[in-house]
């Protein structure tokens, strides 16, 4: 693209929506959205989880129409009724969950939809060429185009996501927090495509919660509240925290950890959880630490680095091949998590919609699920002492909205996670393992989740808490683990260790 | 930057919090405002309780359709009692294996073997009251031998599926066949007549109180079968599993072992099927239960029951047993072939799903988009 057409293209903005309403029955998502994307510029959509980020978004890639408002494209009405057509005139979403198919190969994955073909054959190796080309114009020279996609870590598959978005002839890439899945060299590399993509002419939607990312990368700001647009053409390197939290929430947030309570002395504790030596003979070796009543023990590390394997494996959901796992000196037979549970463990999975909720059932059963089998009387259910039992974690961790017969996925990102962290709760566990706690959670309900971390930890379990953001386990915890390639390299107090050190660690750990 | 202090994540954000002067009207979880927050939650609240009472309904309208096709097309015949007893008897065998089934399914799962496992079971308790113990067999060894071959068959299904990591289709499919053929073996491809133990036959057939022992049985497993499913931890473990295995692995749910459960209950309820279908037939064969696994999942499916897992319904699937039994009778009296009836029944399947699927889409659409 030349230079000429992006100053003309800064007169006539590529994409403008104008009073975008979308209603679902009950729910107004989108109230009028206003927003104007030039090409050329990253464009940051800024928001609350509930703010209507996504189905705006939605409404860009064709996935939902618009009640009413309009959509300029490129100075012309168009309406966008379906995904190939928001493709078709250069829209490529990358969606936070990633849509690609792992049984295709990385080629197979990019041309989706348009593959290349001639004569109802495809032709494979034109198709892996331009593939080797896309992926070197992302810098990852690495991923063969051959490569089954479900093999690639999630940070390859959304380069794939992205190369996919390449592929086509594409004006406007929207990225739903791209960086989520991310570790923080990956976030660089993420950020150098995007400045490259700019630098081409393609104009970027960019949705993160991260503030730090969006003055890094982005242009200028568009701000949500309610499903409205609060504000706009916000300078993105300039514009205060202060600024934007206050037109994101109507309120201040205070984004702070929440302190240990002073009567919590974990180190004159007894040991709790005593993980010695273990192995799984593939992601990590080797790997030691205890954990004490009260103690919040932090591990950490680059994504991939065998953090949330060590959690599995301790749990039992993962096989290991050595070592022992003990709680309250007892063993933990290997790879049962039923008897992991059964003596007091608990698990928040990464993966809270795949792996920790029964979306479609009720919230009260989703939060007795680990708990019904003892509340029942000879296998009878106690259906009322249940519910009894879940009104109460809804009332003390304020789930809202507050009806316990609610289907589990009306819900948003912070009120599930607090569905998983009620059940374990109503279990009583003496030893909590969290996996990545505050993954799609708000700023607001991110507070909410580490104070009740910090309450259950005071309160004498012991908590294990794995994140990629290195500033919340260090805020979080009061021991850290830093893990590298499967291996523990430092393990010390978390308030001797500040994000720079870890970091260090962590590559200096990989070198090899 | 934090070494000091580690409780501190952003002295930026400290500051939006003690500088900000905006009231606090708006919350932060409701997201979407209050006033719709609720309105929305008072659509979508007790989705269960509602939407299966509106299934149900459905399922009553089209029985009720199908008896008014069945008056006004053979009027006195149609409603007589022997003629609704009949239609009951029908639907008793394959009702009481489609409850088996429905447990499976909910599960997660499917069972195409279980038509099959009736031949087997049939033929391997005949064969061993008439020919091993001959005379002085009790009736109840009859029973016994039958629903623990079932059994048998289940757990074998169950192990291949959680410990073998088979997918379901493809293990029931082969218990399928092999059980029809070891049938064949054991029977010699002929039909054993029960023929020295006729206490079987004078227990389990005739009439209690009115109505055939074969339909009473029927309403006990389904009453049972009920129960368990939404009373019981066997019912909550089955729908969590099915609604979600890793999430419910994860919780401390042993889904290995429950599947097992799982299978062996489809394999029993065969097997009970088989000791219904003895008594009717008065005979053993390699032949019974033929295409079971179909009209059971036929049942299953438009009672409501979720095909992929996770939400179950015995009354739904009584009404779908009850619903077939009622159009092969319609189409008898009025003696239509067995291929017209088949391809109405087919129509059945495709028009109740479709029905299902809306809604579950109303349902969906409820749901707070964000």
């Amino acid at each position: 693209m030349q230079g000429m057409q992006i100053e003309d293209d800064q007169n006539v903005p590529l994409l403008h929506m104008r009073d975008i309403e979308k209603v679902f029955p009950g729910v107004k998502a989108l109230d009028g959205v206003d927003l104007d994307v030039r090409a050329g510029e990253v464009h940051c959509l800024l928001g609350q989880n509930g703010a209507g980020k996504s189905t705006m978004i939605k409404v860009l890639a064709g996935a939902h129409h618009h009640d009413a408002g309009t959509i300029e494209w490129m100075g012309e009405q168009v309406e966008l009724d379906s995904p190939i057509q928001a493709l078709e005139l250069g829209i490529a979403t990358m969606y936070q969950e990633l849509d690609v198919v792992d049984g295709l190969t990385v080629a197979e994955n990019i041309y989706l939809g348009h593959e290349l073909a001639r004569g109802g054959f495809s032709r494979r190796s034109e198709a892996a060429q331009r593939t080797r080309e896309i992926l070197h114009r992302l810098g990852h020279d690495e991923i063969s185009p051959h490569q089954e996609v479900g093999h690639l870590s999630a940070a390859g598959k959304q380069i794939v996501s992205m190369a996919r978005a390449l592929s086509r002839d594409t004006k406007l890439i929207v990225m739903d927090e791209p960086s989520a899945v991310l570790d923080s060299e990956e976030v660089e590399n993420l950020f150098r495509v995007t400045r490259e993509l700019v630098s081409q002419g393609v104009a970027v939607i960019y949705i993160s919660h991260r503030l730090e990312e969006i003055r890094e990368v982005g242009d200028r700001i568009t701000v949500l509240k309610d499903g409205q647009t609060v504000a706009t053409n916000l300078d993105a390197k300039t514009t205060t925290t202060n600024e934007l939290i206050n037109y994101m929430t109507g309120r201040a947030i205070e984004y702070v950890f929440p302190e240990r309570r002073a009567d919590n002395h974990f180190e004159e504790a007894p040991v709790v959880l005593d993980v010695d030596n273990i192995s799984d003979g593939e992601r990590f070796k080797d790997v030691s630490f205890s954990v004490r009543a009260g103690e919040v023990v932090g591990l950490t590390g680059l994504i991939g680095a065998g953090r949330s394997e060590i959690l599995e494996s301790i749990y039992g959901a993962r096989p290991r091949v050595s070592g022992e796992v003990r709680i309250n000196d007892q063993k933990i037979s290997p790879g049962s998590v039923t008897a992991a549970v059964r003596h007091g463990m608990g698990l928040c999975p990464e993966e809270r919609k795949s792996q920790g909720l029964i979306l479609e059932d009720a919230v009260y059963r989703n939060i007795t699920l680990s708990t019904f089998q003892r509340t029942a009387k000879l296998g009878w259910l106690q259906e009322g002492q249940e519910r009894e039992q879940a009104r109460k974690q809804v009332t003390d961790l304020d789930v809202r909205p507050t009806d316990i017969h609610r289907t589990v996925r009306t819900l948003s990102g912070g009120n599930q996670q607090k569905v998983v962290l009620a059940r374990w709760l109503l279990h009583n566990c003496k030893v909590l393992l969290l996996d990545e706690p505050s993954r799609g959670v708000d700023v607001g309900a991110r507070t909410e989740v580490y104070r009740l971390i910090r309450d259950l930890a005071d309160s004498g379990v012991a908590v294990v808490i794995v994140s990629s953001e290195v500033e919340e386990v260090l805020g979080l915890s009061d021991n850290v683990l830093v893990i590298s390639e499967g291996k523990v390299v430092h393990t010390g107090p978390a308030n001797q260790i500040n994000e720079h050190q870890v970091l260090d660690l962590v590559m200096e750990g990989s070198v090899a | 930057m934090s070494s000091e202090h580690p409780n501190r994540r952003d002295a930026a954000r400290d500051d939006a919090a003690s500088g900000s002067d905006v009231p606090q009207n708006v919350d932060s979880q409701t997201g979407a405002g209050t006033m719709t927050e609720q309105e929305a939650a008072k659509v979508a609240s007790r989705p269960f309780g509602t939407s299966a009472v509106a299934r149900n309904s459905g399922l009553v309208v089209a029985l009720a359709l199908l008896c008014v096709v069945g008056f006004i097309t053979g009027g006195e015949r149609f409603a007589d009692m022997d003629n609704v007893m009949t239609i009951l008897r029908l639907a008793a065998t394959i009702g009481v294996v489609s409850i088996g089934m429905t447990f499976v399914i909910t599960g997660g799962g499917i069972d195409l073997s279980v038509g099959a496992v009736v031949a087997l079971s049939s033929v391997w308790a005949t064969t061993v009251s008439t020919q091993v113990m001959a005379s002085d067999t009790h009736w109840t060894l009859l029973v016994l031998v039958a629903i623990l071959v079932g059994a048998g068959a289940g757990l074998i299904n169950g192990l291949l599926v959680s410990f073998g990591r088979i997918v379901p289709f493809i293990a029931t499919l082969a218990m399928m066949a092999s059980a029809r053929g070891l049938a064949e073996i054991i029977a010699n491809r002929q039909t054993q007549r029960i023929k020295y133990v006729p206490e079987f036959l004078d227990n389990v057939r005739g009439n209690f109180l009115g109505i055939p022992r074969l339909v009473w049985i029927f309403i006990f497993v389904a009453a049972v079968g009920w129960i368990l499913l939404n009373r019981t931890t066997f019912g909550r473990r089955t729908v969590a599993v099915g609604g979600n295995p890793e999430a419910a692995r994860l919780a401390g749910i042993n889904v290995k072992r429950h599947t097992v459960w799982l299978y062996t209950l489809a394999g029993s309820s065969a097997g009970i099927g088989a000791v219904m279908l003895m008594s009717r037939t008065t005979t053993g064969s390699s032949t019974h239960g033929m295409m079971y696994e179909l009209d059971a999942i036929a049942a299953v499916v438009i009672g409501g029951t979720l095909l992929s897992g996770g939400r179950g319904t015995i009354v739904g699937t009584v009404f779908g047993v009850v619903i077939f039994s009622t159009l092969s009778n319609v189409f008898t009296l009025n003696n239509l072939s067995s291929s017209a009836q088949a391809v109405t029944k087919g129509l059945i399947i495709v028009i109740a799903v479709l029905l299902q699927q809306r809604i579950a889409e109303r349902g969906a659409r409820r749901q707070v988009s964000t």
